[in-house]
């Protein structure tokens, strides 16, 4: 024993610190699209099933982004968004995080085997394991595709869901994927062309900085274009229906549209208007993928009334 | 500085102590509900033997079985 005094020790960590690891945002996307993927399926799951598969998955994702968290504590460190996070703020030691990180992956993974079946199971473990050692690792540092890899890290959770309902994959759930998916890029690279981001301090490669900002709005078109047939796609099977459709069309054309706004324009006329497209467009991006799946959600109910 | 017994740190401690322990009955609750789920699923609870890992044709339901 030593007569050490409190103040010299390290900070010791609150709750909420042990919480704010599990990037609590990216939780609410993951439990909303989840809940989406489990409620459209064609079988029913007994609501007390329902809630611990969602439970599960999103106490999965909160997992990865613990791992996360864990690895990228050096540039988060470096960059302004990130430098508050509880590990770079000294709030949390990395082992902390890693510990909590390889905890929660190992009690969702199990418990949600044995909540519902080996599949879902798997799936959410490969998703944390995509996350953490695929994008994290591997991807984030090395190209400047790593947004779009690293989105179907993101696209999983619908996948899960149905999973959870029907024990299979199907092409309902490949195309919630491919939504996700496809939907990432454009989103997030209207986001990097309008915040001033400090990657470069980080050496992460960004596309805007590694190809530039006239590529980067060429790739934010191209991904539009390629998005727009798996979203309507996906009304022309069991879980669309002409209400998905009606907002696909809308939400699709209206996307397209700031899309190709962003592409023909260069930065000049961007730093004319303080980047109002880009911001537009990214605000849209964020209506696209809650109606897209609040429409799904409507039509599963409008099935179950008969209607 | 006057020395206080209680330190932030302590009230902290507390904290993360209450916050471990109601996570842990949490997970007791979910787990032990679970179990009521899905024996409940089995329709009829004496399926549950069917978990002993040993053939018990005894539980096996027969063709004119009544109940």
């Amino acid at each position: 024993m030593t007569d050490m005094s409190v103040q010299d020790q390290p900070y010791e960590a609150g709750m909420g610190d042990y919480f704010a690891l599990m990037k609590p945002r990216v939780m609410s996307l993951v439990i909303f699209t989840a809940l989406v993927g489990l409620l459209v399926a064609p079988t029913p799951v007994h609501p007390f099933i329902g809630f611990l598969a969602i439970l599960c998955i999103a106490v999965g994702a909160g997992a990865s982004g613990a791992l996360n968290m864990w690895w990228d504590a050096d540039i988060d460190a470096k960059m302004r968004r990130t430098a508050k996070r509880p590990i770079p703020s000294g709030r949390v030691q990395p082992g902390e995080a890693l510990g909590i990180g390889l905890a929660l992956s190992g009690f969702s993974i199990v418990l949600l085997w044995l909540a519902t079946n080996a599949l879902s199971a798997g799936l959410l473990a490969f998703t944390i394991f995509f996350y953490a050692v695929i994008y994290s690792m591997w991807l984030k540092r090395a190209t400047p595709q790593n947004i779009v890899i690293g989105g179907a890290a993101g696209a999983f959770p619908p996948m899960i869901g149905w999973a959870v309902a029907t024990g299979s994959v199907s092409i309902e759930s490949v195309l919630m994927f491919a939504l996700i998916f496809m939907w990432t890029p454009p989103h997030f690279w209207a986001l990097a062309l309008f915040v001033k981001t400090d990657y470069g301090d980080a050496d992460v490669p960004m596309l805007t900085e590694t190809h530039g900002r006239d590529s980067t709005r060429r790739h934010v078109i191209a991904y539009a274009v390629l998005l727009a047939p798996v979203a309507l796609g996906i009304g022309f099977t069991s879980i669309g229906g002409y209400l998905y459709l009606g907002v696909a069309a809308v939400m699709n054309a209206w996307f397209l549209k700031g899309c190709y706004d962003i592409w023909r324009r260069d930065d000049a006329a961007a730093e004319a208007d303080n980047y109002l497209v880009e911001r537009k467009v990214f605000k849209v991006s964020l209506y696209y993928l809650f109606l897209h799946f609040g429409a799904l959600l409507v039509e599963a109910a409008l099935r179950t009334t008969g209607v | 500085m006057a020395i206080k017994v209680e330190h932030e740190v302590h009230e902290r401690r507390k904290g993360r102590n209450f916050g471990v322990g109601a996570l842990l009955i949490g997970f007791i609750g979910l787990v032990f509900a679970l179990t009521v789920v899905k024996v409940l699923q089995l329709g009829d609870a004496r399926q549950f033997e069917n978990f002993d890992h040993v053939a018990r044709p005894a539980i096996i339901p027969q063709e004119g079985d009544t109940e």
